[in-house]
């Protein structure tokens, strides 16, 4: 299995057993974290900025009975870890009594997930400059602004404790996200890959080619009103609303009543139909498109889940603790997710064929919780929404705000497409959950006003 | 008085610091390895370089009802070399603070920047700015909060939880305390050589009121407590035990609130609301590289653009509209000596009588604007999260001017037939040029005939910026002059945190759309 050129699994180990050496605590538990972070921007059809930074945090968290106190530090020779073996122990004495705390975990057998991959780990600033002159080229020779990143992180993250577990995981991921404009200000197109393997990633003038098309096709958008309509998301802007009904997936504040996931009169909807029946939500650190980590910052393994299969919510997070005290198994959010829908996964052209009239959304943008008690977000749509008419994109129109649940939009299902994996984060950028998510058509959409903003 | 006397002094008169500050020490070793990483950069070919040796500690302590969640405490110690070649700008960081490696990052950042001049077009020029021997700044804290035993913060955070949970229907709270203390050295090859120690502390708790049996729950955080550039001083005065059990009542009594109707109303909005209204749509507006198309890709760009159509041309508000940059109010988040482009940060006006008339600018975006403004240097906004972050430009603390009359809130209130008074900010959106925003708050109050008459609940307003500025009628005074702030503003990609402060007084906004957010976003 690859490892991390920064922090091989042996370094890993020796680093941790240099720290757990150090602790006088009754139990300890050791986080290790290194990486080599690489970046190219690039504005207006010109690199900007750039960064290449190395580093390596070591978090020691140390506990007496049921007090814990955590100290991080980059500060790695002997005296840096001797001063974060103290003071953590300090603290931790100091510490009041968490009754919530559970014991470290004993040794546990994790799987190896390749998540490591050479393509990425070698993208240096020449390679980043090359891919920033293709893609600037696209956009240049179309008379248009191209702005985005190239980006890569290559690092591993261990977790070891005193009662001898031991984990390892090197990984990686690229990221490349652009957004095209016209000088004018009139068009705006958007394009992003993202993946571990940056040989996997979209070349970056076919992507720029993407972004160009969509901002040549914005320049001349037409004023169209708010309103509820039909959409068609593409996977990215699907995979920025989905991911917000990932995260409220926890049991503790469900099962506490202050949830959408909470059941009136007390408990949680485990078992009951939440989304539209096609609908299947999994986590798996093995999937081939997702590769996350096969284990949590405590060092339990993590597994495949499913959240909600055919529309069903099958499993809630729970953490050690709420597990414990409820009985059930601990379930840890593995960090990705995949979405998808039974039957033929049809392609994003397929889909838009399939419309009389509706909406055809890019990707949304500052999005924010308004309703936690229906999960309702509100947000932007942002570089690119076409008119639909009688199958086939008819014209660009103006962007629009939205408040909406994903849950509602789950269940106002008309058809899936074949899931991908996405850059799903707002900021275009690596980071956030792991997510492959098809393309969707949603009905009864509730855009509540027009904005002007290109 | 020199800007730095002023800063010091200004700081004494406001925060009532009984002591004089006490100055950062230089590190020597540091200072030396600081010329190294300059004379290597120079030798291996770049016409520019700078430096930044970071040393930063946080530390949070998180509590729940009456136990104890999370204590960390974390340092990170490093150094960014910045370099120019050929107008191209290249950086390197890394955490090993050694001789070896210093060369190593320097010539790293040259071969960098000798890579991006391949997709280069336009060799960045960088605006004057006079050398500084050796500046020393630190922030007016009174109290070092890492001096402070973990008993008094913990002790503190569940007292103030025992207060919020003795109200009757108050079910669960959580609260935090979470300092950082910023030691940054930086060097350039313009003789520029400062040190400065920034403080930054943020006191919070939510509490969360439930209503099992309707299956309604509704919060009520502490949103008028501020983070500030200040130390543990800053926590007593917070007095978050002190305040919690109101806090709760809020929550509980939301529980039962009236549901706003949809439609339009005159809006009071107080200084814990607006000013982070004031951040999404002024702030970040007037940002010169999201003018110019830079942030295009994450952050967005801005509706005030291109600057030459719009620089003592559009009118943002009325004419009592007054916008303030500056990067010197005492205990204010952006507060510094000197930015980090090595610019000691002036305190200048963004839009002057309701007319936008600078931007905010860094030293590699000033000649954009020569042209228009004559101007030849920075306003100082330059700043990198950490050590490992490339600097850039980043807003200073822009705050709303309090008008001439002394009005306070309950004169605004007083004067107001139909409106809502908001508390606290909310949920908060803004498109990617900062025109549509919605907003919410943490507590709603209807306002008929000049009174309050009651609490609303699923509060939320929609507007378009100059429209909504436009709308501003009335505003308060100096006696109403408030900070709030934001402890980690996003900008740039890879992203970047800055913590950043707005003064505002109170103002009222004539008319402004309002949605019911419990019905789905219902428009009015």
């Amino acid at each position: 299995m690859a490892e991390f050129s920064g922090l091989s699994r042996a370094a890993a180990r020796q680093l941790a057993e240099r720290a757990l050496a150090l602790s006088k605590a009754e139990a300890c538990q050791v986080n290790i974290n290194a990486s080599a972070n690489g970046n190219t921007r690039y504005a207006r059809n010109e690199v900007t900025t750039s960064g290449d930074t190395d580093n390596a945090t070591v978090t020691v968290t140390s506990r007496f009975g049921k007090r814990a106190a955590s100290v991080g530090t980059n500060v790695l020779d002997e005296a840096g870890l001797v001063r974060a073996v103290e003071t953590s122990e300090r603290l931790a004495k100091l510490a009041p009594e968490n009754p919530e705390l559970m014991s470290v975990l004993p040794a546990q057998v994790y799987t190896d997930v390749p998540a490591y991959a050479e393509a990425s780990a070698g993208l240096d600033a020449v390679r980043r400059a090359d891919a920033v002159r293709n893609a600037a080229g696209e956009s240049n020779r179309a008379g248009l602004l191209a702005t985005g990143i190239v980006h890569r992180v290559a690092g591993a993250s261990a977790v070891a404790n005193s009662a001898g577990l031991f984990g390892y995981h090197a990984s990686t991921t690229a990221v490349h996200t652009l957004t095209v404009r016209s000088p004018d200000g009139k068009g705006s197109g958007w394009a992003g890959t993202a993946h571990n393997d940056w040989a996997r990633a979209t070349p970056a003038a076919q992507l720029a080619t993407r972004a160009v098309r969509k901002a040549h096709g914005t320049r001349a958008s037409t004023a169209l009103e708010p309103g509820k309509y039909t959409v068609v998301l593409e996977p990215t802007a699907a995979g920025n609303l989905v991911s917000l009904l990932s995260f409220a997936m926890n049991a503790r504040p469900a099962d506490e009543g202050r949830s959408f996931f909470s059941k009136r009169g007390g408990g949680n909807r485990i078992g009951e139909k939440v989304v539209d029946e096609r609908i299947t939500i999994s986590s798996n650190p093995q999937d081939p498109d997702l590769l996350t980590s096969p284990f949590t910052g405590e060092g339990l393994s993590v597994g495949r889940t499913v959240w909600v299969e055919n529309g069903m919510l099958k499993n809630l997070a729970y953490d050690r603790f709420w597990a414990d005290k409820q009985g059930m198994k601990p379930t840890p959010f593995a960090g990705g997710y995949r979405l998808e829908g039974t039957g033929a996964a049809q392609s994003l052209e397929e889909l838009i064929k399939g419309v009389e009239r509706g909406l055809l959304v890019t990707r949304f943008w500052y999005i924010r919780a308004v309703d936690q008690r229906t999960l309702l977000y509100t947000g932007i749509t942002r570089d690119g929404v076409f008119l639909i008419e009688r199958g086939e994109v008819s014209r660009a129109v103006n962007n629009f705000r939205f408040n909406e649940s994903p849950v509602t939009m789950l269940n106002n299902l008309v058809a899936v497409g074949k899931p991908e994996r996405v850059s799903s984060s707002e900021s275009g950028d690596v980071g956030g959950p792991a997510v492959v998510v098809p393309p969707l058509v949603v009905k009864d959409f509730s855009f509540t006003s027009v904005s002007e903003a290109v | 008085m020199d800007r730095r006397e002023f800063v010091q002094t200004g700081a004494a008169l406001t925060v009532a610091s009984r002591l004089p500050i006490r100055l950062p020490q230089a590190d020597p070793s540091v200072k030396d390895l600081c010329m190294r990483a300059l004379s290597t950069a120079k030798t291996a070919g770049a016409s520019y370089a700078d430096i930044r040796v970071a040393r930063t500690r946080s530390q949070s302590v998180n509590t729940r009802e009456q136990q104890i969640t999370n204590l960390s405490d974390g340092e990170t110690y490093g150094f960014g070399i910045r370099v120019l070649t050929h107008g191209a700008w290249g950086f390197a960081a890394s955490r090993e603070l050694t001789a070896v490696e210093i060369d190593r990052v320097a010539k790293l950042a040259v071969v960098q920047a000798q890579a991006n001049r391949r997709a280069m077009r336009r060799p960045v020029t960088l605006a004057p700015t006079p050398g500084v021997k050796d500046g020393r700044w630190r922030s007016p804290i009174e109290t070092d909060p890492f001096e402070v035993s973990i008993e008094d913060k913990v002790g503190l955070l569940l007292r103030a939880n025992a207060e919020a949970l003795k109200v009757s229907g108050a079910r669960f709270v959580t609260s935090s305390l979470a300092f950082v203390r910023d030691q940054r050295t930086y060097a350039s090859t313009d003789d520029i050589f400062t040190v400065q120690d920034v403080y930054r502390c943020f006191p919070q708790m939510n509490i969360t009121a439930v209503d099992t049996a309707r299956g309604l729950f509704e919060t009520r955080n502490s949103a008028e407590v501020a983070p500030m550039g200040l130390g543990w001083e800053w926590v007593l005065k917070s007095d978050l035990p002190g305040n919690a059990a109101r806090w709760a009542e809020q929550a509980v009594q939301k529980l039962t609130a009236k549901p706003v109707e949809p439609g339009r109303y005159d809006l009071i909005l107080e200084p814990h609301h607006l000013f982070l209204t004031i951040h999404e749509s002024i702030a970040h507006p007037t940002e010169l590289d999201r003018a110019l198309g830079f942030e295009a890709n994450y952050a967005g760009t801005s509706f005030l653009a291109p600057p030459e159509q719009i620089l003592k041309r559009f009118k943002y508000g009325p004419e009592f509209m007054n916008i303030q940059g500056d990067r010197s109010q005492a205990g204010s988040l952006s507060a510094c000596g000197w930015d980090d482009d090595g610019v000691a940060p002036e305190t200048y006006l963004i839009i002057k009588n309701g007319i936008v008339v600078d931007y905010q600018t860094t030293r590699d975006q000033v000649a954009w604007l020569t042209p228009l403004t004559g101007r030849k240097s920075s306003h100082g906004t330059s700043y990198a999260e950490s050590w490992a972050d490339v600097q850039f430009q980043r807003m200073p603390n822009v705050s709303l001017l309090p008008g001439e009359r002394d009005l306070k809130v309950d004169d605004l209130i007083a004067a107001t037939e139909n409106g809502i008074y908001i508390v606290g900010r909310g949920s908060y959106s803004i498109d990617q040029q900062r025109y549509n925003f919605q907003f919410g708050g943490q507590v709603f109050y209807e306002v008929k005939g000049g009174k309050i008459t009651g609490m609303l609940k699923d509060v939320a307003y929609q507007s378009r910026t100059p429209d909504f500025w436009n709308a501003m009628d009335m505003i308060g005074g100096q006696s109403s002059y408030l900070m709030n702030g934001t402890f980690t503003d996003g900008k740039g990609q890879p992203g970047q945190a800055n913590a950043v402060s707005h003064s505002t007084p109170p103002a009222r906004f004539k008319g402004i759309n309002v949605i019911n957010t419990g019905r789905g976003g219902d428009r009015g």
